[in-house]
């Protein structure tokens, strides 16, 4: 890991667990010993509105939003805020919105969207495996964690065969 | 965690874990976003006596009455909640503390979750307390206990500012031990605390004392500093501005003010003298540009257009060459009643009837945008009523005030006594959901529950309004359409003033879901009427007839009852 800051940009609509993607994310950062921001807003989005999570790390973070421009990995849960967020994405950044529509055509629980999606993430940066798997257990109650792990492995594995 | 000590936390709890490693033992709130888990946090802790206050006002005073009787405390609310207190913060400026006094506002610069972006610094300016404005959750931690010494020290409440960034942003931050504080007790002072003229008049000689050794005390506190490095651009700058200072001019020199008030006139003459140019980077109201200008000091600032609306770390060249800020049209999502909300049936009916609505605060508010368009006002907590009731004057009959039922505690009873004493016809609708939905679900005094999850005497509304003597008192579910129809109608147009609670919970707290509403095609006429009602579960196909989400619908089956041909059955 270098010294860059890494930014990633989660969206969607309120009650598709971007949020609890981005948390994830942010927490697994920390595991890996690196300085993380996550950055959010709640309260009236939260009612079906659009959701966006802000997730930066790397040795030191600055603003807690990543500049437009500047975004690496857009990671959409709901195809029309990608569209209205693809601006976000530095030239040559990384989009996700294929991943979102091949879970979409799969047919696997909505539920789940989130944890497909954040394997799928993982696979494009070099936090540790070990991160991933302690977040996942801080931030997933016992009984659904297993399924968790395995739809996570699912998304990491359609990234990397 | 790498680090055991190292937790990944909000501003909003990082700055709680901070009170509470300072000793703090009392703390009072009501819920407002970005400030709402600044409390939750502190609830937690078992030594940390922690409350939902009914109001506002009523927050302020009970902490402040800790504090003097020799606990150290804290208040903690949104923006334009601290206007429901600015009766108490005024005075307790003149009476200054006993124990340490901690204010905590959570502004919202860009009105994510708002009706205002009033910028609440001036509130220090205005009640001359002093102001820190931490940057990012882990200062938001470390100035607590910086706050509770300035507070102890100049015997003055001190007012902490986080903004919407800070509050909900989590950041890692590191864990310490709590610091034992011994109470201090009440020893009776009625020159310092019973506020006649008298003793006010020399209180204030006392606060303008005060001002001046606060200044002196900014002027070395570690909260500002110089960061120095290309001494031909230099930055002025505060709160969560200062980072997106950093992080788009990383080669300037920075005057970072995290003690912004009194502002310490010397140490900015000291930067002034050091570089070249320099540039005001604040957000909303022009504090610190004033501030300069007042000094006679040669210096940059936005232009004026930037005063609106949050700064962005994108802004940042616009604001450095003073162009116009470009306004553009959101395009995000505008949220919407969850499926089954009850508000939506009340709604519906409501519609139906043609009735003019007054509004209040809360996920209710949503009951002003299309298809339902039913709130004609929104201005602030309590408004609903008071408004309906200034409606009724103007207009006669045919008003209806509505209003949550936390708001209603929170403001809505002096409203309805107003309306009766002054004769006031018309009815007024408390939509019941027993929480208090928009700010995450918290408790209030009608829920039965306290912040700590204890059981407490629980308020009846009902009884309450009779009490305040309201001439027909109704309560009935809020799922019950054509019941509602027949009462709003008969009710709104009676020469008596009304109350019709409507009480069915929140979804967000009664998760049971029933089984979906179906669709009989052969019985839909295409009319659209149930779409009328707002659900996000229901959905126009191609073909003219109705999709229904079954994901998304909870069987409250008010759509059906809006469909006379039998083509939505329950």
């Amino acid at each position: 890991m270098n010294d860059r800051t890494v930014n990633i940009l989660f969206c969607g609509t309120g009650g598709q667990g971007v949020l609890k993607a981005a948390e994830i994310c942010g927490v697994a950062a920390v595991f890996a010993g690196l300085h993380a921001k996550k950055s959010e807003v709640h309260g009236m989005a939260q009612r079906g509105g659009s959701v966006e999570s802000h997730v930066r790390f790397g040795r030191q973070v600055f603003s807690p939003i990543i500049p437009k421009g500047n975004v690496d990995i857009l990671v959409p849960f709901y195809a029309d805020e990608e569209v209205r967020l693809k601006d976000f994405l530095k030239p040559n950044g990384k989009n996700l919105l294929p991943l979102l529509i091949k879970f979409r055509q799969a047919g696997t629980s909505v539920r789940y969207l989130n944890t497909y999606l954040l394997g799928a993430l993982a696979a494009y940066l070099d936090l540790p495996p070990e991160t991933w798997d302690k977040a996942l257990e801080q931030e997933f109650k016992t009984k659904n964690l297993e399924e968790n792990k395995r739809i996570f492995l699912e998304g990491w594995k359609e990234v990397k065969p | 965690m790498k680090n055991p000590d190292i937790k990944f936390l909000s501003g909003d709890e990082a700055l709680a874990q901070g009170a509470y490693e300072a000793g703090l033992a009392f703390a009072a709130a009501y819920p407002g976003t970005p400030s709402t888990e600044i409390l939750e946090t502190l609830a937690k802790f078992p030594e940390v006596n922690a409350q939902w206050s009914v109001n506002e006002k009523v927050a302020y005073e009970v902490a402040f009455g800790a504090s003097i009787a020799g606990l150290r405390s804290l208040y903690a609310s949104k923006h334009v909640g601290f206007n429901v207190a600015m009766d108490p913060l005024m005075t307790s400026a003149y009476i200054g503390v006993n124990a340490g006094f901690i204010l905590v506002t959570a502004d919202d610069p860009g009105l994510h979750s708002s009706q205002n972006e009033q910028d609440n610094r001036l509130l220090a300016k205005f009640a001359k307390i002093p102001l820190l404005e931490p940057s990012s959750p882990s200062e938001a931690k470390a100035c607590v206990p910086y706050a509770f010494t300035l507070s102890e020290t100049f015997d003055t409440p001190v007012l902490i500012r986080l903004t919407t960034r800070i509050a909900h942003t989590k950041e890692n931050v590191e864990i310490g031990e709590r610091q034992h504080v011994q109470p201090r007790g009440f020893t009776p002072n009625p020159a310092k605390y019973v506020m006649v003229p008298g003793h006010a008049f020399r209180r204030h000689i006392e606060l303008e004392k005060r001002l001046v050794r606060l200044q002196e005390e900014a002027e070395a506190s570690p909260l500002n500093r110089m960061e120095m490095n290309d001494l031909s651009f230099g930055i002025i700058t505060s709160g969560v501005s200062y980072l997106y200072a950093r992080e788009m001019f990383p080669t300037a020199s920075i005057l970072k003010l995290g003690f912004s008030y009194p502002f310490p006139e010397k140490l900015i003459r000291n930067f002034a003298g050091q570089v070249k140019d320099i540039l005001i980077i604040e957000e909303l109201e022009p504090m610190l540009e004033e501030e300069v200008a007042r000094l006679g000091i040669k210096h940059r600032a936005r232009h004026p257009s930037f005063r609106i609306g949050e700064l962005r770390p994108e802004d940042m060249p616009a604001v450095n060459a003073g162009q116009e800020r470009v306004f553009e049209t959101p395009t995000t999502r505008k949220p919407v009643m969850c499926p089954g909300c009850p508000h939506r049936g009340v709604y519906s009916v409501l519609k139906k009837l043609k009735l003019t609505v007054t509004g209040d605060i809360g996920c209710y508010t949503l009951g002003a945008l299309p298809p339902l368009s039913v709130i004609q006002t929104c201005v602030c907590m309590g408004a609903g009523i008071t408004m309906f009731e200034g409606f009724s004057k103007a207009l006669g009959k045919g008003v209806v005030g509505v209003i949550g039922d936390s708001t209603f505690v929170h403001s809505g009873i002096t409203g309805l006594v107003s309306a009766v004493y002054n004769n006031t016809k018309g009815l007024i609708i408390i939509l019941d959901n027993e929480t208090t939905a928009m700010t995450g679900t918290q408790p209030h005094p009608a829920t039965g529950e306290t912040i700590k999850g204890v059981p407490a005497k629980r308020l009846i509304l009902e009884d309450l309004c009779r009490a305040c003597g309201a001439d027909h008192v109704d309560v009935m579910s809020a799922y019950d359409t054509p019941g509602l129809e027949k009462i709003i109608k008969e009710r709104a147009q009676e020469d008596a003033l009304s109350v019709l609670i409507t009480r069915t919970p929140c979804k967000l707290i009664d998760r049971v879901k029933k089984s979906p509403v179906r669709f009989i095609a052969e019985g839909c006429r295409q009319c659209g009427l149930c779409l009328n009602v707002g659900c996000p579960a229901l959905s126009k196909t191609e073909s003219g007839f109705i999709h229904i989400d079954k994901n998304l619908c909870v069987g409250c089956y008010v759509c059906s009852s809006y469909c006379k041909f039998g083509a939505l059955k329950p």
